[in-house]
């Protein structure tokens, strides 16, 4: 039993944001996996919803004609596994929300409550980060765009006002044309689980030279994160087993895993180190390259 | 011929089509529902409580606290009633507490038409505690100046111990065995508190039929002892409550104990019989109703340097949490198993029960024989590496053979295949190739290892407690029979064994046996219950007989039509047979028509035996487990893993694996997951769900294989031992094993896991973060 004050089914995205301008303690419900946990354990503030799932206008993948791969924000996870663009064009987001939930979550979650939700172990922002993805927000008669490295503010905080809505992920061209790309989820199971640390490579090489590489990870601070000073040592370097090693050793420096009851600062970074290596070395021999 | 056949369980169509009902299912018009107000301490006492806020919140029917409820303890295990006053269960608990023990004691309880309603008063109880240190760490409850946390109790509620010396079985005392020894092996080992986690959380309602008795309707394994136990609470005549069990969602052992039914009757009887119900949601089930009791065992092995095994001494410890519940019952069925496992050597098992402030633990899957076979099974192997000997061909030397006597019992062991599981096992793995083969996979990040461990169990609680079945058969008129025992289907399959036993004797098919599924205790048989996988091979001596009874009264029924003499006659495939001339002289619905409707012979066929079983078979197995150990990233993965069991003769294959693999799942996340992880200081539960409660999905299973040895039990009706819980018990220290022999290191407490194997990686220099070769 829910105790739910108010259910409005929105018909459109300016009727979601008409709703939400009308009902000041509102709430988005997409897929409901997370807003309907909040609601069951009591938490203020879930108990008036205004449902957008399955609103047709945010349920699309499409490629634009500049290349632009664009998903929209009410796509859940199955048919982002099932949709031949991502797998062709971008297989790392694949492999990073197969690792979500199980079968009946990815049937129903959606991309967009993963990262509105704000949390550090959304399993889908890593790769986002990495691909440096785009957000389309839409409020009453605004639209704007935001880097998703610039959307996380802080645990449980993103960047939405009153009455927005995020609609789109917008993936460029030259975030993925060349680019090869690897996920990997550390979690204490392999289905149904939080990530103790999620680790996104993606690069590009050119004749055995890392001419572009981006680390990003979950869980490894209070927000997804990239790991500028790795990356910086990373680019225009050969590849090599000693590199792998290195940037074992660098990422420290980018990181702030810290301590809770479920795993210790000390295990979290030794995760944080060991995938560097791991998922760097999988997204290398996906770009072709021998280590 | 219906044993030994892989039949559809009796109620496969009615679960798989979502017909079968459960409690949930079942609904009163006007059901209130309760919640408990539970403490957020763990020790304490209430100084105030005020509910007079929550009383007047609209929809509340009613709230009862500490201060409402009768004066009168009473114990909650669902153990059959001893008649020896010494062997009682231990009664400590009120229907409501002041005294708090655990965090989520249950001080008080709202009544109300809603479950949200119920939660909105639960939050407007007041609420003032006097607060104690709690007492969670052994060395702090057994303090001399420790706080008692059962007035009088001392905080120890059990402790035993049996010596082959004390026995007189085999000569020897063991501290003169061990002083003798070539070598002596000792280890500390530690489990945690695990879970049950049965898919259907507790459930109960309650209501009154008319003003004089309380009908129960609950997700239990024990219907006929929650009846007694109901009585005892309420003081109330055991004819005045009737229990009635539906369908049930699994237990495990969880529901081997009375928990909501006091409670619900008392509701009930306070609100002039309106029905009420409480379900329980999955965060209290893990922490307010039962759980495994932690252990903390010594074992002390003398070992000979030929392989023999001449020594062990073992001392443990066993917390049950704030209330006693199966009390120190489960240290002493779980000590008793070296006994039957290892019978040919000096042996003495001491152990002490305590009461703590933690959740309360109480009878699980194989109670307490996964602790201490954990314990033995690790301590073997320790023993095995110290000589250089061979892990299987160690325990061979060693383990029970059929004819050997069991310490304890004094008793012989009739049928025993442990060996023939070993080597079947052993065949298997292909493990001597195998071994040779990892003998190169000892160093680097990646590792592999094998393992192996044994354990033994018991059929029942013989005799301990009394073991009684009842099995009531009677024909129907269209030739079908109708069979009703007091034995409890929960989800093990039990019915369908039932049906499968009763057609066997009977001369019938499978399908013409229907079992009745609900339990109602003022109709079903008497029986107190699933639990000691000890339904089968309890029920079995009390169905075989019910069902040679009524197959004499059939016969002589065919005599009394045909004029034949019963004793050439046969019933073979549903059709009355003369033996003589294998003449088909007529089918069971004539005779059935007949007996009901001559008008002057015969009478409704029916047979009603109850049989007390004076013995407990034991049975054995193994598990073999070949795993791969990534230590940067501080995983275990399963390559392979088969238990081998021997449970006498495997009624229905399909079933009894069922029961392998999902005992196996159990064991394996008890190896590596699964933990109720506590404050040290507080008491409070971290992990009291799904999520953070690490119980294995199928995404972290290996593909299960299992197989039996199939000896013969002269014991039982149809040469059947137990299996139900056995599967659980060895692949925590087989995986234990294996870890050790692919890293050389040994991990002493369960659960293994990837924090565990961090800290000891470390700790033994394993942890090496530099060079490619951690990839
Ligand atoms: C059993 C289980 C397992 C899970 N496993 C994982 C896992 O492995 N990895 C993982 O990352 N997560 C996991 N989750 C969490 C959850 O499934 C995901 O975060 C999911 O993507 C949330 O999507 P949703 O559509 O269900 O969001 P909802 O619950 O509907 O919404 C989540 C939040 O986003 C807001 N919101 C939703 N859509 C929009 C929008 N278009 N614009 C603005 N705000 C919006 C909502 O208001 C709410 O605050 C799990 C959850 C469950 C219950």
């Amino acid at each position: 039993m829910f105790d739910l004050k108010k259910h409005m089914k929105a018909n459109s995205i300016d009727h979601a944001i008409a709703l939400l301008l009308e009902n000041p303690d509102a709430r988005l419900i997409a897929g409901g996996t997370d807003v309907l946990i909040k609601l069951r354990n009591g938490k203020p503030g879930f108990s008036e919803l205004v449902d957008i799932h399955s609103l047709e206008e945010l349920n699309f993948i499409q490629q634009d004609e500049k290349n632009n791969i664009l998903i929209g924000s009410g796509v859940v996870f199955t048919d982002i596994i099932q949709s031949d663009i991502i797998k062709k064009h971008i297989p790392m987001l694949c492999d990073a929300v197969q690792s979500i939930g199980g079968p009946q979550i990815r049937n129903i979650a959606t991309i967009g409550g993963n990262n509105c939700n704000g949390v550090t172990s959304a399993d889908s922002a890593s790769t986002l980060f990495a691909l440096n993805a785009v957000l389309e927000i839409r409020g009453k008669g605004t639209t704007r765009q935001v880097p998703v490295s610039d959307f996380y503010l802080g645990p449980g905080k993103v960047d939405l006002k009153k009455g927005e809505i995020l609609t789109t992920f917008k993936i460029t061209p030259e975030n993925y044309q060349g680019y090869f790309g690897y996920f990997y989820k550390y979690a204490m199971r392999n289905a149904m689980d939080i990530a103790t640390i999620g680790c996104a490579v993606s690069l590009k090489t050119k004749k055995h030279i890392i001419e572009d590489y981006r680390i990003a990870y979950g869980v490894a601070g209070p927000v997804p994160m990239r790991c500028p000073k790795t990356e910086k040592s990373v680019i225009n370097r050969k590849v090599s087993k000693s590199l792998l090693d290195e940037i074992s050793q660098t990422i420290e420096t980018d990181v702030s895993p810290r301590t809770s009851w479920r795993a210790t600062k000390d295990f979290r970074m030794n995760i944080i180190k060991e995938l560097s290596k791991r998922a760097t070395k999988e997204a290398l021999l996906r770009a072709g390259e021998e280590v | 011929m219906a044993i030994g056949k892989s039949v559809n369980r009796i109620d496969a169509i009615a679960k798989v089509t979502g017909r079968a009902e459960y409690t949930e299912d079942l609904y009163k018009p006007g059901m209130l529902v309760a919640r408990y107000f539970r403490s957020s301490i763990a020790h304490g006492r209430v100084k105030n409580i005020d509910v007079e806020k929550a009383k007047v919140l609209e929809g509340v029917e009613a709230v009862f606290t500490f201060k409402d409820v009768p004066e009168n303890k009473f114990a909650t295990a669902g153990h059959p009633f001893s008649i020896d006053p010494d062997h009682q269960d231990v009664a400590d608990r009120l229907l409501l507490t002041r005294d708090i023990r655990f965090m989520g004691d249950e001080i008080a309880i709202v009544v109300a038409q809603d479950e949200i309603i119920a939660s909105k008063a639960l939050q407007l109880i007041e609420i003032s505690y006097d607060e104690y240190t709690p007492l969670i760490l052994p060395e702090d409850i057994l303090k001399k100046d420790a706080r008692q946390i059962h007035k009088g109790s001392s905080n120890i509620v059990g402790e035993h111990q049996y010596s082959t010396r004390d026995l007189q079985v085999i000569s020897g005392d063991v501290d003169d065995a061990l002083e003798k020894a070539d070598y002596v092996v000792e280890g500390n080992f530690e489990t945690v508190m695990v879970q049950h986690c049965h898919l259907e959380n507790h459930i109960a309602y309650a209501y009154m039929d008319d003003l004089d008795r309380i009908v129960i309707v609950s997700s239990t394994q024990i219907p006929h002892i929650v009846r007694r136990i109901v009585s005892e609470a309420l003081n109330m005549p055991l004819s005045r409550v009737r229990v009635i069990k539906p369908f049930i969602g699994g237990g495990f052992g969880n529901k081997q104990d009375v928990v909501l039914e006091p409670m619900v009757a008392f509701l009930t009887l306070k609100l002039d019989g309106r029905a009420v119900q409480i379900n329980l949601s999955r965060e209290e089930c893990m922490t307010g109703t039962r759980n495994r009791h932690p252990f903390h065992i010594n074992v002390k092995t003398g070992v000979m340097k030929d392989g023999t095994m001449v020594a062990r001494k073992m001392d443990a410890i066993s917390i049950t949490g704030g209330y006693a519940s199966h009390g120190h019952a489960i240290a002493a069925a779980g000590g008793s198993k070296q006994s039957s496992l290892y019978p040919r050597m000096a042996t003495k098992f001491h152990a002490r029960t305590l009461y703590a402030n933690i959740p309360v633990a109480g009878a699980m899957r194989a109670y307490g024989s996964p602790q201490v076979i954990y314990a033995l099974e690790c301590a073997t192997e320790d023993a095995a590496r110290k000589i250089n000997m061979d892990s299987v061909e160690f325990r061979l030397k060693n383990i029970a053979r059929q004819d050997d006597i069991n310490l304890l019992s004094g008793k012989k062991i009739l049928s025993c295949g442990l060996a023939d599981c070993l080597l079947k096992g052993k065949a298997f793995m292909d493990w001597d190739k195998k071994k040779k083969e990892y003998e190169k996979c000892k160093s680097g990040p990646i590792r592999k290892g094998l393992g192996v461990a044994c354990l033994s169990y018991t059929s029942g609680t013989y005799p301990v407690c009394v073991e009684i079945a009842g099995a009531r058969i009677s024909l129907n008129q269209d030739g079908t029979v109708h069979v009703m025992v007091g034995a409890t289907e929960i989800g093990q399959g039990s019915d369908t064994i039932v049906a499968q036993m009763a057609a066997e004797t009977l001369g019938l098919a499978y399908e013409h046996v229907r079992v009745v599924q609900t339990q109602d205790t003022d109709v079903s048989p008497f029986d107190t219950g699933a639990y000691a996988s000890r339904q089968a091979y309890v029920v079995s001596n009390a169905v075989f007989r019910a069902a040679a009874d009524l197959k004499k009264k059939i016969l002589d029924h065919a005599g009394l039509m045909t004029g034949k003499k019963a004793r050439d006659l046969n019933i073979i495939n549903g059709k009355i047979v003369d033996t003589h001339t294998n003449a088909f002289l007529m089918d069971m619905k004539t005779l059935a028509i007949d007996s009901f409707y001559h008008k002057e012979r015969g009478c409704q066929l029916t047979a009603d035996v109850s049989h007390k079983t004076t013995t407990n078979a034991p049975v054995f197995g193994c598990t073999f487990v070949d795993i791969t150990v990534d230590i940067p990233l501080c995983k275990i993965k399963i390559n392979k893993i088969i238990n081998v069991h021997d449970s006498g003769i495997i009624l229905n294959p399909v079933q009894a694996g069922g029961q392998v693999h999902g005992g196996v799942f159990m064991g394996i996340g008890a190896a590596l997951s699964e933990e109720l992880m506590i404050n040290p200081a507080t008491g409070y539960i971290y992990n009291n769900n799904l999520l953070d409660y690490k119980f294995p999905t199928f995404m972290d299973l290996p593909q299960i294989h299992h197989d039996f040895v199939e000896t013969f039990e002269p014991t039982s009706g149809y040469g059947n031992k137990s299996l139900g819980e056995p599967p659980v018990i060895s692949p925590p220290p087989a995986i234990r094993n294996a870890l050790l022999d692919a890293t050389g290191v040994s991990i002493n407490s369960l659960p293994i896991s990837p924090h565990k194997l961090f800290t000891a990686f470390k700790k033994n220099g394993l942890m090496v973060s530099k060079g490619d070769a951690d990839v």
